[in-house]
């Protein structure tokens, strides 16, 4: 077991997604208390006191963040669930998505009550099916129940919802480019400041927060910031959904409360690694860590994971970070230079092309890593990699170029042994394996 | 495109008012599930429609990797060649599929019934590898599992 539970407190069956199955477990309960009770502003509060940090991938304050918007300042405010889950090795929104839509919705009707918002968005990513026919049956069930529309719970609080597919681009996951999106141009990230809460959505005040942190809002509401506090860590409060995959002998979603051991996660509760291998590396948190300021992307190594605890404040001293919550484990026996060349390959096709940086460096350095898997390395080819790297890194709107050199960075500081051996011999020392 | 604009004023009613634009890309998405792709006449039509200039229309078709200009294949296999699925056989499916189909990924076989394509992560890790058949995730699938597959495809 993983501790306690917040988003995974119930079992699933046949109908555990559907509006009557979520009443009977305490839902829109939450609602109809905040309605009746709360001013906007006690709602904010609560989530300021709770320390809920951002699950999208910079854990971010999000009572914090709420607090740059003003409910009453008279002009129309947006909120946006960004749903566009793309970072490789992360499937947790997806979860709630499936299993538990209505968490997802009662907790946006709790935050457009708190941030004065009239009108808000899901923007999920296009390639979801599934994820989207469960969380648009929930919406239409939801309406039809009274939960969106006019005057909800027959309060004077009203406000609709717009469910958005995106259209496949993994820089809309970064929470300034799918307001382009929603805009209907093309996905370009946004210089800060002006920050979001000040200018986003149609020029609007927006808070655009990542599905896992939303849906932690209802529960928090319905047992309190006190309770909430006193799950997971004093700096981490409250869980993380964390998705593993990779060489793992019971890949999934698992909800962790932070804090808890990673090496009893990885052995006991996932089974260890596929097939009995010894442990080489794992990525920690989606192969940025995050999309937008990538700034720890790291790979940690078997040693290192021995002895860390699964939460923010321990990860982050670790130089690296639980990101997106997507963990990919790596077995002995892989080829890391294989492995940073699908990573390469991978920011080079999803580069928007907007800033020359990202748009010229991440092809530079798949070519480059295009050369050495072919054979073809130069004895400079490792250090012309750090070099792009760094002329990446802080030059960009977005985090997406800093994300491709970090990645770059971070295999050659740990595995650099496997590069000179590529270069050298002009094959893989692991006969190019991956699994 | 025409023949849709009811369901696109039925979008509008969840939408704040005098934002149109924000119609483009489900119209799109739309347009093409009904036709499998975007014409040139669906892009003067919604131009006309939603008020959005031509070359902004074009901006946004070619920005987003799921919209297309042209008809592809009756089943669309998309399979996912990111950290995850690699490591779990995603390279020995595209193999497989290049080997038994006699195309490439980008390519369409020559009776029109299946295009390949490979993608980035479909969020499909824990489930790995994937195959996308038009909308529809095929999971964990085996070499044996993805020849049953493609005997159903017809």
């Amino acid at each position: 077991m993983t501790g306690r539970k917040i988003l995974m407190d119930f079992e699933i069956t046949a109908t555990s997604h559907s509006l009557d199955d979520y009443r009977a477990r305490g839902g829109y309960e939450a609602l109809a208390k905040a309605l009746r009770t709360m001013k906007p502003r006690e709602v904010t509060q609560e989530i300021v006191d709770s320390g809920l940090q951002g699950r999208g991938g910079a854990a971010f304050p999000a009572g914090r963040k709420w607090q740059g918007i003003d409910p009453d300042d008279g002009q129309p405010h947006y909120l946006i669930a960004n749903a566009d889950e793309g970072e490789p090795g992360t499937f947790k929104d997806r979860w709630v998505l499936e299993y538990t839509p209505h968490t997802l919705l009662e907790s946006m009707l709790l935050s457009c009550y708190a941030l004065g918002v009239r009108h808000c968005f899901v923007y999920i990513r296009g390639e979801y099916d599934v994820p989207w026919r469960r969380l648009d049956a929930a919406v239409e069930e939801a309406y039809a129940a009274g939960y969106f529309g006019e005057n909800i719970l027959g309060s004077d609080f009203s406000c609709d919802l717009f469910v958005f597919r995106g259209a496949g681009a993994y820089v809309c996951g970064e929470a300034s480019s799918l307001l382009g999106s929603i805009e209907g141009t093309r996905a370009f990230p946004r210089n800060r400041p002006p920050r979001m809460t000040v200018r986003g959505l149609y020029q609007a005040p927006t808070v655009v927060n990542n599905v896992e942190t939303l849906s932690t809002i209802a529960w928090i509401l319905r047992n309190g910031a006190k309770a909430f506090r006193e799950v997971g860590t004093e700096k981490s409060p409250g869980t993380r959904l964390i998705s593993i995959s990779g060489h793992i002998a019971r890949p999934g979603v698992y909800e962790v409360e932070l804090g808890y051991s990673w090496a009893r996660f990885l052995h006991e509760d996932c089974g260890g690694v596929l097939d009995g291998r010894p442990l080489k590396a794992v990525i920690p948190g989606g192969i940025s860590s995050q999309v937008l300021t990538g700034k720890d992307a790291k790979v940690l190594t078997a040693g290192e994971v021995e002895g860390l605890t699964l939460d923010h404040e321990k990860l982050r001293s670790a130089g690296s970070s639980l990101g997106s919550g997507g963990m990919i484990v790596i077995a002995e026996g892989t080829c890391m230079v294989r492995l940073l060349q699908i990573m390469l390959r991978f920011y080079h096709h999803e580069s928007c092309g907007q800033c020359t940086p990202c748009r010229e460096g991440t092809g530079w350095m798949h070519r480059i890593i295009d050369r050495i898997v072919a054979g073809d390395g130069r004895s400079e080819d490792l250090e012309r990699l750090n070099y792009i790297a760094g002329f990446n890194d802080g030059t960009t709107i977005c985090g997406l170029g800093d994300a491709a050199g970090y990645a770059a960075t971070a295999m050659l500081a740990n595995f650099r042994d496997e590069f000179e051996y590529f270069i050298e011999h002009r094959r893989s020392k692991f006969a190019g394996n991956l699994e | 495109m025409k023949h849709l604009i009811p369901e696109f004023e039925r979008l509008k009613t969840r939408l704040p008012p005098n934002h149109d634009a924000t119609l483009l890309v489900p119209c799109l998405r739309r347009i093409q599930e009904d036709r499998g792709f975007i014409d040139d006449s669906d892009i003067d039509g919604l131009g006309e429609y939603l008020g959005i200039p031509r070359i902004q229309i074009e901006e946004v078709l070619s920005f987003y990797g799921m919209l297309r200009r042209k008809p592809i294949g009756r089943w669309h296999l998309q399979v996912c060649r990111n950290v995850s699925c690699s490591m779990r056989g995603a390279e020995r499916l595209i193999d497989q599929l290049v080997g038994k189909l006699g195309v490439q990924p980008g390519e369409t076989t020559s009776d029109g019934r299946f295009t390949l394509s490979t993608v980035e992560c479909l969020g499909s890790c824990g489930t790995a590898p994937v195959v996308m058949v038009n909308e529809a995730y095929h999971e964990n699938l085996s070499a044996a599992d993805l020849d049953a597959l493609l005997e159903r495809l017809d």
